[in-house]
């Protein structure tokens, strides 16, 4: 009754939901462990924005790093005023500064009410603004990838600098509490992993139900043939503003997992290549399937967080080398990997019962 | 009804550069006709039905739908709003999306109240079956459209544009890279089609198949009309022979 994508959303929130409920109830786990599972949670959200935007609306954006960021920043910066407010002391950035106390846009952001609205208002503001003005405008396909690209890079040399207000190229980080629970430990790395399994689960869940509502069809129609869907009378600006829009809310909610868990932001988060990455890992896993690009960045941030361990210096070479082979043997990626291996068996079979009747 | 011409077309130039392709082109089609445009390639054909979609801006002239809608500044979505369908020359079908989800995009579209709205209402179930009946695509609803051949897509591309019910249909070339059998299902379907209020356009290299769906048919040559009546008196023409079918004729015997 329910699909692969719906059933595998309900699980990993259910999931979530059980391990927040163990850890609340006493049960202690490794926090290495929950600390990875969380932040390949986060990336695999992450990876789940681009792909309803590129996957199913055809649109690619080589710089969701920007709306991962939003997040990312905007959290960081609700840690930051905690922690001065509670100790006192300072982050780097004010002293470098020789401030005294933090810019105005840091008001109010201690309440984590405010932290999320915060959030959710900067990024609808930012996408729908930059996703207007091009998607008026009709660009299009690699020109929009590279104002992507451009505008990731743009805004990363502004967060460089130290007089920002956003820790400059050193970033934020020493935070002492997030969210009312000490910065590290156990405890707290399981209510992190779980809140991000939980949150992927359920916006899997939903992705699956807006790509089989009308405005998912439509999204698809645009993919295939947006002039056609235009000279039918439709006002493909609409559906476009409509995905672009909510691929940005996901990428900034995955932003609002990772930061804490990693207890820093800098600017590298900006930084093309993670952009680039997170298409890596939507093509990898299979544009156009929900699950598969939840696969390619679980498959390939979890070999990152051992080869850059074992191997630092080969890992690119093992990213590319990776990246080739699906091109070459299954261009629609991980997720179509199934059917590969279906039809190899049944060429495997006709085979046989070629050679089968061959013999007399 | 007064309304009584579909399209009116006054005076229009179109030039890309230097190059003038329509040169001070005035034309019409009234409401319940099916009018054919042929002409030899350069003619301008595909540039005119650009022009009636927006698709082309034109420089001087007029284009009026409906007797008095002047369609000078309004953009191809607009247009398509006003009730003028096109069917373009490679057949254009949403490849990734199966037959009847291509039937209700296009109905979805035509009427834009329920372009959202989350499930489609029994009449509307009705219509997509309705229509699909009618391009004779009802057991291939299911397909994806991607898999369908050559003919069935440019049928479910007309099927997507009379399940709008639009005022004026313009087809460009229906029966390319059709055989004989599809030809003639298409003028089926094209003779289904016509009714009072709505005006076809066919553009089409096919003498015969023109010959046998149109009332009328307008000969396009270096941008003006050339000569304009039915296919028995346009055929008939000394210039027309000379300038198109004469060079078809003689292409043809050089073979």
């Amino acid at each position: 009754m329910f699909q692969a994508s719906e059933k595998a959303g309900i699980l990993l929130a259910l999931c979530g939901l059980l391990l927040i409920g163990a850890t609340s109830l006493g049960f202690s786990t490794s926090q290495y462990a929950m600390n990875l599972i969380g932040q390949i949670a986060a990336f695999a959200l992450l990876a789940l924005s681009l792909d309803l935007l590129w996957g199913f609306c055809g649109i690619l954006s080589l710089g969701h790093g920007l709306f991962f960021a939003i997040g990312g920043y905007l959290v960081a910066m609700h840690l930051v005023k905690v922690t001065f407010d509670a100790t006192g002391t300072p982050p780097d950035f004010m002293l470098f500064m020789g401030w005294d106390s933090l810019p105005f846009y840091y008001f109010q952001l201690d309440s984590i009410a405010y932290l999320i609205v915060a959030i959710a208002a900067v990024t609808t503001v930012v996408s729908f603004v930059f996703g207007y003005v091009s998607f008026r405008s009709r660009v299009t396909g690699v020109y929009f990838a590279i104002i992507t690209q451009a505008l990731v890079y743009m805004v990363m040399l502004y967060m460089f600098r130290n007089d920002s207000g956003f820790g400059g190229n050193n970033g934020m980080t020493g935070f002492k509490e997030i969210f009312g629970m000490p910065a590290s430990g156990s405890t707290t790395a399981a209510f992190l992993c779980g809140g991000s399994l939980a949150t992927l689960g359920l916006c899997l869940y939903g992705c699956k139900k807006l790509v089989d509502s009308p405005i998912g069809q439509f999204m698809l129609a645009v993919r295939e043939d947006e002039s056609r869907l235009r000279f039918l009378g439709v006002n493909t600006v609409h559906i476009k503003l409509i995905a672009w829009c909510i691929s940005a809310i996901l990428a900034a909610m995955a932003g609002f997992l990772y930061v804490p868990q990693v207890g820093i932001v800098n600017p590298t988060i900006l930084s093309p290549e993670l952009s680039i990455e997170i298409a890596a890992w939507v093509a990898l896993g299979g544009r156009g399937s929900l699950l598969g690009p939840i696969l390619g960045a679980v498959v390939i941030s979890g070999l990152k967080f051992i080869l850059t361990g074992l191997a630092p210096d080969l890992w690119p070479f093992i990213l590319a080398t990776l990246i080739i082979c699906v091109v070459i043997w299954s261009p629609n990626g991980l997720a179509d990997t199934s059917s590969h291996v279906a039809s190899f068996y049944r060429r495997l079979g006709s085979l046989t019962s070629i050679k089968g009747r061959s013999q007399p | 009804m007064t309304t009584k011409q579909a399209l009116y077309v006054s005076g229009l130039n179109v030039s890309f550069g230097n190059f003038a392709v329509l040169k001070n082109l005035s034309w019409t089609v009234d409401f319940g006709e099916v009018r054919g445009v042929i002409g030899p390639n350069g003619a301008g054909k595909t540039t005119l039905l650009d022009s009636l979609t927006g698709k082309t801006r034109y420089q001087s002239g007029d284009i009026y739908v409906k007797d008095t809608v002047s369609i000078k500044n309004l953009t191809e979505i607009e247009i398509a709003k006003l009730g003028i369908g096109r069917k373009f020359q490679k057949p254009s079908v949403f490849s990734g999306l199966s037959g009847f989800q291509n039937l209700e995009i296009a109905l979805r579209a035509g009427h834009s109240r329920s372009i959202y709205q989350p499930k489609l209402t029994s009449r509307q179930r009705e219509k997509i079956h309705e229509t699909s009946e009618l391009i004779g695509l009802s057991s291939e609803l299911s397909r994806n459209a991607g898999t369908l051949a050559h003919g069935q897509k440019q049928w479910l591309e007309i099927g997507m544009l009379i399940i709008a019910e639009p005022s004026v249909i313009l087809l460009d070339e229906p029966v390319a890279g059709m055989n004989s059998e599809e030809r003639g299902k298409t003028a089926e379907l094209i003779s289904n089609i016509r009714g009072p209020n709505i005006a076809v356009v066919v553009v089409e290299h096919d003498m015969e198949f023109v010959g046998q769906v149109c009332d009328t048919v307008t000969v396009l040559h270096d941008g003006r009309v050339m000569i304009e009546g039915p296919m028995g008196v346009v055929q008939a023409d000394p210039q027309v022979i000379d300038v198109y079918l004469g060079k078809e004729a003689a292409s043809a015997s050089s073979h």
